[in-house]
């Protein structure tokens, strides 16, 4: 069989496109100190909205707009429930996912059967959007280590008592990482049904949310590490895909769950070795997932 | 009050601070203009009047202190002037002007810099990030981070700007916090209990900063409840007691037990050591070493000590050299090898805590919240948790609770524990008050041996005086206590023993009578640790 290295790199970073996205702003999220596990419901969302949008008006760069709003206005949804009303970030994002897929499937019964509008190609015969992903690496890194609002940000992860102390503020820093996150997670939902499927499924993003959540840890809430465990989720993808369309006589199931099971072991790996890595700087924001209330 | 200032500079500092505050006050007709005045100041919390008609001011190049026990109303009011809380009633000046300051960072725009007691650092970030979170208007990383190098060295602090906090001593991480102050120009600097996690070579050498500052004219406001330092270093002495200011002084006309009667509004108790006669060996460890328990921890290395009946034994040291893990050896929660640990004879080496505990071996960790006790279970349920067999609270594998919440009454009542009753939840209840419940909770058991880490940390010196007495006593009906502790004085005050524990090892006891603390410094391993001791 014929695997040319050039054509399945070029399909890689395509298939790891939405899942960049959603880790990258996830990534930004976290780093908030905020753990939403509703990155599965907000791609959805965006999937659909921006499906929508991309048929009825031919465009799907609007598409991929509409995505990022729609995205961003549901992760506010989380974000009310959390930083306003301090509920547990745990149970809010796991019912984010659920109403997300709930929402989507329910609305995206009319989309069903119809193809979406065609993406321009953009340089190198890449897609724009894609290009877009790329060069959210350098971008979100830069913010979180060479910015001011960045720092703030970091701080406010690290520890939130002490960011409070110093005047900052806690809770605005934080919903405007979770509607960034929202917006991220939408583009990356769109990606998958605009650029990629060309249709809308109910629950097409299959997964890809959770994935996301996994590659933040994988990449120790670094922005090129999410771009490393973007790109091995999205390898083994292409990589599968290839040798089933080659015939390998191994079951399709196993392919299938390959790509799954990579990032997990990989995933594992990395875990135990960062136990210890703590005084190097490199570990989970020392405020995640934990709610902050001031008396004022 | 200028006069009676300068009259008591030490001389060297004394041509260059009258000079600063002429600059300062240039082009003033008043020389005596205080940097920060407060008055009326008032503010209330649902059930508690925190601050009421509070009146005071500051000089510039005056080291100030703000005395009184917990609770008496000092960090409401310290929040006040950095903005962190709005004042109900009154009104604050900081040079001349109105000083309404909506949050931190108006507060540090106006020249109010504040080092917090319990540090306000972010341990995954670089110094140099942490001090660009502190300040208003960073300047570029590089220059940002020569600084930083300069400053410290300056003020001999000196500071790597690229390590990060997580790595860093507590002494360190003070210094962190005063630099990121320092950088700022500061009119007035507001220290909360800046010395409580120092050695006294590290709290020299933040005296010394201080008074460089003061010299400079730099007003400082200084919170502690240590009365010594306070008399030693400090100029004037504003005391707080329920919220109100009662007095305000010269600290250095005053003894100890007048500041601290004028703190609690009344007499303190003298500690009372009589009546001890050291008995026969009760607790004896041989050999102890215990390899690190995580990358943060300590090793123990080769620990011997005995303790008699009816003496109380002293371990000093700066946090971190091992005072953790010699507790959970001795407690059961790390068990040694064989022979390493015995009581009267038995060795317990290999038994867990509740073993030991039905041997007489109790202890009590530094950690209220959480390792001493649970936060969300009641006092009551809290008493089960190492009263359950020496009081018979728990029969059968069944819950006396008529047995366990009448104990947990007892303890309350005898340790004066200020809380509505035994059902409140462990969290409720102040630091102060916790301690003493928890303490309380094994004295009350009459151990054979008691160990105890930081009694009285955080604790007010009402309260720490009472917790005091209450392991004198126990001493006194024939137990054995070892008291581990960063507080120097604590030690000297109730230990026949002192040793040292650093970096694991414990140094062999020397008589407390005579010891001083230049001497116990020097034991513990004295300023030279500080830095270069954790590359």
């Amino acid at each position: 069989m014929m695997i040319d290295p050039l054509s399945v790199f070029l399909l890689l970073i395509s298939a790891s496109t939405p899942i960049l996205f959603a880790a990258l702003g996830e990534l930004v999220v976290e780093r908030a100190g905020v753990l939403n596990l509703g990155v599965e419901g907000m791609m959805i969302t965006g999937a659909l909205a921006g499906f929508a949008a991309a048929y009825a008006s031919g465009n799907p760069f609007l598409g991929f707009a509409v995505a990022a709003l729609a995205g961003a206005a549901i992760s506010l949804l989380f974000a009310a429930l959390t930083q306003l009303f301090l509920a547990n970030q745990v149970a809010s994002g796991l019912a984010l996912t659920l109403f997300g897929l709930g929402l989507a499937a329910m609305f995206g019964k009319p989309f069903e059967g119809v193809k979406a509008p065609a993406m321009p190609i953009g340089p190198l015969r890449i897609n724009w959007i894609v290009w877009l992903g790329l060069i959210m690496v350098p971008v979100v890194w830069w913010f979180l280590n060479r910015t001011r609002r960045g720092l703030i940000l970091r701080g406010v992860g690290e520890n939130h008592e002490a960011a409070h102390a110093l005047g900052y503020d806690v809770r605005l820093t934080r919903l405007a990482a979770i509607a960034f996150g929202g917006a991220m997670a939408g583009i990356g939902g769109a990606f998958i049904s605009i650029a990629t499927v060309l249709q809308w499924t109910e629950g097409m993003t299959a997964g890809a949310g959770w994935i996301a959540l996994a590659i933040v840890v994988f990449s120790n809430w670094t922005a090129p590490g999410v771009l490393a465990g973007a790109w091995l989720f999205g390898g083994v993808t292409v990589l599968q895909l290839r040798l089933q369309a080659a015939g390998v006589a191994v079951p399709v199931q196993l392919l299938s769950m390959a790509p799954y099971l990579a990032t997990i072991i990989v995933l594992v790996a990395i875990s135990a070795r960062q136990k210890y890595s703590r005084r190097a700087g490199a570990a989970a924001p020392g405020s995640l997932g934990t709610n902050f209330h001031a008396l004022r | 009050m200028y006069r009676s200032l300068t009259k008591q500079c030490n001389c060297a500092g004394r041509d260059l601070r009258d000079k600063q505050v002429k600059d300062l006050t240039k082009g003033t007709e008043l020389t005596d203009m205080p940097v920060f005045r407060a008055e009326g100041l008032g503010k209330s919390y649902p059930g508690v009047r925190a601050n009421d008609d509070v009146s005071f001011h500051v000089m510039p190049g005056e080291i100030h202190a703000l005395l009184g026990e917990n609770g008496a109303g000092k960090s409401t009011l310290v929040k006040m002037i950095y903005g962190l809380v709005r004042p109900d009633d009154g009104r604050m000046t900081l040079g001349g002007a109105a000083h309404v300051p909506s949050d931190p960072r108006a507060a540090r725009a106006a020249g109010v810099a504040m080092v917090f007691q319990h540090f306000s650092l972010f341990d995954a970030l670089t110094v140099a990030e942490n001090i660009a979170l502190g300040m208003e208007n960073p300047p570029p990383r590089r220059e940002l981070s020569a600084r930083i190098t300069k400053v410290s060295h300056d003020f001999g602090l000196p500071l790597n700007p690229a390590r990060r906090i997580v790595t860093l001593s507590a002494g360190e991480r003070q210094r962190v916090e005063i630099i990121r102050c320092l950088l700022q120009n500061p009119r007035l600097l507001i220290m909360d209990e800046p010395t409580s996690v120092l050695t006294p070579q590290e709290a020299e050498l933040l005296f010394a900063t201080l008074r460089k500052l003061a010299a400079q004219g730099t007003a400082i406001l200084y919170i502690s409840h240590k009365l010594d330092e306070i008399r030693s270093h400090c100029d004037r002495a504003t005391i707080l007691r329920h919220g109100r200011v009662v007095d305000s002084c010269d600290p250095r006309a005053h003894s100890a037990r007048d500041l601290a009667a004028m703190m609690v509004g009344g007499q303190m108790r003298q500690i009372d050591r009589s009546g001890r006669q050291p008995g026969a060996v009760l607790l004896e460890v041989r050999a102890l070493s215990q390899p690190a328990p995580n990358a943060e921890g300590t090793a123990l290395k080769d620990i011997a000590l005995t303790l008699r009946a009816g003496e109380i034994l002293g371990i000093g040291g700066v946090a971190g050299n091992g005072q953790e893990e010699l507790l959970a050896a001795l407690s059961g929660e790390v068990r040694s090898a064989p022979g390493t640990v015995t009581l009267e004879g038995a060795d317990l080496s290999a038994t867990g805590p509740e073993p030991r505990r039905i041997a007489g071996l109790l202890a009590a960790p530094e950690d209220r919240l959480g390792h001493a006790a649970v936060p969300d279970f009641s006092l009551t349920e809290n008493t089960l948790l190492t009263a359950g067999s020496r009081k018979s609270l728990v029969r059968g594998g069944l819950i006396d609770h008529k047995a366990a919440r009448d104990y947990a009454l007892a303890v309350i009542e005898g340790f004066d524990v200020r809380t509505p009753g035994p059902h409140v939840a462990a969290r409720a209840l102040s630091g102060g008050n916790l301690q003493k419940f928890v303490i309380g909770r094994e004295v009350m058991q009459n151990p054979r041996v008691l160990v105890v880490n930081q009694p009285t940390w955080g604790v007010d010196a009402g309260a720490a005086a009472a917790v005091r007495q209450s392991l004198l006593d126990l001493a006194r009906q024939g137990a054995g206590v070892i008291v581990i502790s960063q507080d120097l004085d604590e030690l000297l005050e109730l230990s026949d023993r002192f040793c040292a524990l650093n970096e694991g090892r414990l140094s062999p006891p020397v008589p407390t009578d005579g010891l001083t603390l230049d001497r116990i410094g020097l034991m513990l391993g004295g300023a030279h640790g500080m830095e270069e001791a954790h590359l």
